[in-house]
């Protein structure tokens, strides 16, 4: 296990998992600390179960994936103590309040009662959540769901905060909130990888851009790198997507 | 095909939906089940037409112009069986009302909603006539293959039985919806179905506790004082009776009344139906305000955290506090007898050891709905699992939270036994530990991520940990009723509890 430094937040080598077909097929991807990643694909390309291999929901097949230079195989609760996961069904408890619900979440990850407490009350006040602190979640929205989703992930302070698709179902203003938070921590120095559908988001807040297909990374970069690989050099990214998926498509 | 929109239309999709859903109930979801069903079926059948035999074949010659004893231990009998059938409807009504499903779109349809609550209302009623006609059934066969097929008249009364509770549990919900308010009755309703279900055989008990110094139901029910003060033996309230007996005069009358009684609930009610669904609708989107048990972080080690987060949601999941209720109203009478045997300074003790097996599968059953709730019914799966803590050490806190439960339930019970009989104490505490950590292991080997809210279907997802719990919980309270009594025997039954976990082993998915 190596603590010192690392280049990559996330390091996925041949990465394989298989259901009825395979889902996961060699996957390399590597993303690096301080970087905003998106992983962008078709459904059904494997996005979810990588992240999710990622962060321990799904033992692979084969591969390695190291988290911020630790084995998360080999070592999965220290990789696990680096990272946050946040779903598109936000998991928080009905009958919990948010501050009772990132009161547990920071109990789980063992964080100091003292930090965590400001940290919530700040990220509450951040999300605008604070009116709604005493009150059981039942009642939520899902807007208001996957920002106490969101407030449990970020309450332990992790390096590596994995999304999948974060921004599904929200309305504008609790979007521009999420992706407002998100792009704070990588300001910050943190990472973050996120699946979506909605190809603006990508193209507007990513450092650089994956694309999944049949389980492989078909593409990867910039998204004028990923222009050049889509031989579309003034297209939206809407468009240069869709050109690499037909290409793997029609290669497949 | 019937026309769209009309009464016939909307029950042949209401059939439809209630059919799958039993059938998924059955075989939980797998249609290869289906032939295991219908041989666990038959092979349940047979074995409650044996305890029928045993229970009920020595009263086959009893005659239509029975004595008042007699009858009013019948109709006693049918009040259970009716109280029984009530609460069951309520929860269906409460179900209908809270869970939403097609609701939207039958609201915004633009068709009559209140032919569609009164065909759900009056599916709600088959179901229930059907259950009773089905509960009734070995009793009735048993009664009718030794007494002559006069007997046949009690389908008759237990389908109008059936009718009459749906009636009158329609009627008791409506009233709840409109006194306190639909937040209110979701939670009220719950209670009130299991106190229906529970109240009138735990009063017997207590009153025979009370009274006779016996745990006997039937000594009340017999006892000259009771039937002295019981009506008069041309009441009306002995038609059931009589025409469970084979009187066909008073068979069509009972018949008639339950019918008539459903059909008048209906008429009334369901106009308004869909006013109380709409309301119950409007509840589910406030947010309700906690008062914080603290307003700071307390420190906490990730198991304390789980623990704490267990307990907060056991107590506040009034969904489970109804379901639990009727295990804990259950523990009613034992309480009772204890306290009557402090009072009597200990004339009652030779009943004590009655009360220790009642008190280990009280624990064994109370144990397997809060470890399933803690275990399977676990809402945020994804968070647990990717929290920094070995996988043991959640199930480890998962465990303690729900043999803490256990503790605070029955420690004052062991508590209680141990002031009149240490031996007793120590075989019930040792008793209740080995239930409900079997009713929790087997909740383990078993567990399949489900929502809490069905909770009250958990045994759909494996039949096999429903029976491995309730054999294993009925083989440790058999142990313990021996053990009481001081004699080895009880090493049958406790082997017998231990080849049930180990066999359970063998066959679990992990």
């Amino acid at each position: 296990m190596s603590h010192s430094q690392p280049r990559f937040a996330l390091e996925i080598r041949n990465l394989a998992k298989r259901f009825d077909r395979p889902a996961v097929d060699g996957l390399d991807l590597s993303v690096d600390v301080g970087e905003f990643y998106a992983l962008l694909g078709p459904n059904g390309a494997g996005k979810t179960t990588t992240l999710r291999m990622v962060v321990g929901l799904l033992k692979p097949d084969s591969g390695a994936i190291s988290v911020l230079g630790i084995d998360a195989l080999e070592h999965p609760v220290a990789a696990k103590q680096l990272m946050a996961w946040v779903s598109d069904e936000p998991m928080i408890y009905d009958k919990l309040t948010p501050f009772e619900y990132l009161e547990f979440v920071a109990g789980l990850w063992g964080v100091d009662a003292t930090i965590a407490e400001g940290r919530a009350r700040e990220l509450l006040d951040w999300l605008g959540l604070a009116p709604h602190a005493h009150e059981r979640c039942e009642g939520f929205s899902k807007g208001m769901r996957q920002k106490v989703a969101l407030a449990g992930a970020l309450v332990h302070d992790p390096r590596l905060i994995v999304l999948d698709e974060p921004l599904t179902g929200l309305d504008a203003a609790s979007a521009r909130q999420v992706k407002t938070v998100l792009r704070e921590r990588v300001r910050a120095g943190g990472t973050v990888i996120m699946t979506t559908h909605i190809l603006e988001v990508a193209e507007r807040m990513a450092d650089r851009i994956g694309v999944i297909a049949g389980g492989r990374l078909i593409a990867h970069g910039t998204l004028e790198e990923l222009r050049v690989q889509a031989g579309r050099s003034t297209t939206s990214l809407e468009d240069t997507f869709l050109t690499l998926v037909a290409g793997q498509a029609s290669a497949a | 095909m019937s026309q769209t929109g009309t009464l016939t239309w909307f029950a042949r999709h209401e059939t439809r939906l209630a059919w799958r859903d039993w059938l998924a109930m059955m075989t939980a979801g797998r249609r290869r089940g289906l032939k295991t069903v219908a041989v666990a079926l038959i092979l349940f059948a047979v074995f409650m037409h044996l305890l029928a035999y045993a229970m009920v074949g020595r009263f086959a010659d009893m005659d239509v112009d029975a004595d008042k004893t007699s009858l009013v231990v019948i109709t006693a009998s049918l009040f259970l069986f009716w109280s029984l059938m009530v609460s069951q409807a309520m929860e269906s009504i409460t179900r209908a009302f809270y869970t939403r499903s097609d609701l939207d779109l039958i609201l915004a349809s633009p068709t009559a909603a209140h032919r569609v609550f009164a065909v759900r209302i009056a599916t709600i009623a088959l179901a229930i006539v059907l259950m009773a006609v089905l509960l009734a059934a070995p009793f009735i066969d048993v009664l009718a293959g030794l007494g002559g097929a006069r007997w046949l008249c009690a389908y008759g009364v237990a389908a109008a039985l059936g009718f009459a509770a749906a009636a009158f549990a329609v009627t008791l919900t409506i009233a709840l919806f409109r006194t306190i308010g639909p937040r209110r009755t979701r939670l009220a309703a719950q209670i009130v179905a299991a106190i229906v279900g529970a109240a009138f055989v735990i009063g017997l008990q207590v009153g025979a506790i009370l009274s006779y110094g016996t745990l006997s139901r039937l000594d009340v029910l017999q006892s000259d004082a009771f039937v002295a003060h019981a009506p008069n033996i041309g009441s009306a309230l002995y038609w059931p009776a009589r025409a469970m007996l084979g009187d066909a005069r008073e068979l069509a009358a009972v018949l008639g009344l339950g019918l008539l009684s459903l059909v008048v609930v209906i008429a009334i009610f369901s106009p308004r139906f869909g006013e109380h669904v709409i309301a119950a609708a409007g509840i589910a989107r406030t947010a309700a305000r906690q008062r914080p048990w603290s307003r700071r972080f307390r420190a906490a080690t990730p198991g304390s955290a789980l623990r704490r987060k267990e307990w907060k949601l056991l107590l506040r999941d009034p969904w489970l506090m109804s379901q639990s209720l009727m295990q804990i109203l259950y523990l009613l009478p034992p309480a009772v007898l204890l306290w009557r045997t402090f009072g009597q300074g200990g004339t009652l003790l030779v009943l004590v050891p009655v009360l220790v097996p009642v008190l280990v599968m009280a624990a064994g059953q109370l144990a397997g709905g809060l470890a399933w709730l803690a275990i399977s019914g676990e809402d945020a799966p994804d968070l647990v699992a990717t929290a920094p803590v070995p996988p043991r050490h959640i199930n480890r806190a998962k465990i303690e939270a729900v043999m803490g439960a256990i503790v605070v339930v029955f420690a004052p019970f062991v508590a209680a036994l141990a002031w009149l009989s240490l031996y007793h104490a120590l075989v019930a505490a040792l008793g209740i530990v080995a239930a409900a950590a079997s009713a929790t292991q087997v909740q383990l080997w078993f567990r399949r991520q489900a929502k809490r809210s069905q909770f009250r279907r958990r045994q759909v997802s494996s039949r096999v940990a429903t029976f491995a719990e309730a054999f294993s919980s009925i083989s440790w309270a058999a142990t313990a009723a021996l053990a009481a009594t001081g004699t080895w025997l009880a090493a049958v039954p406790a082997a017998i509890a231990i080849g049930t976990l180990l066999g359970t082993r063998l066959i679990s998915p992990r």
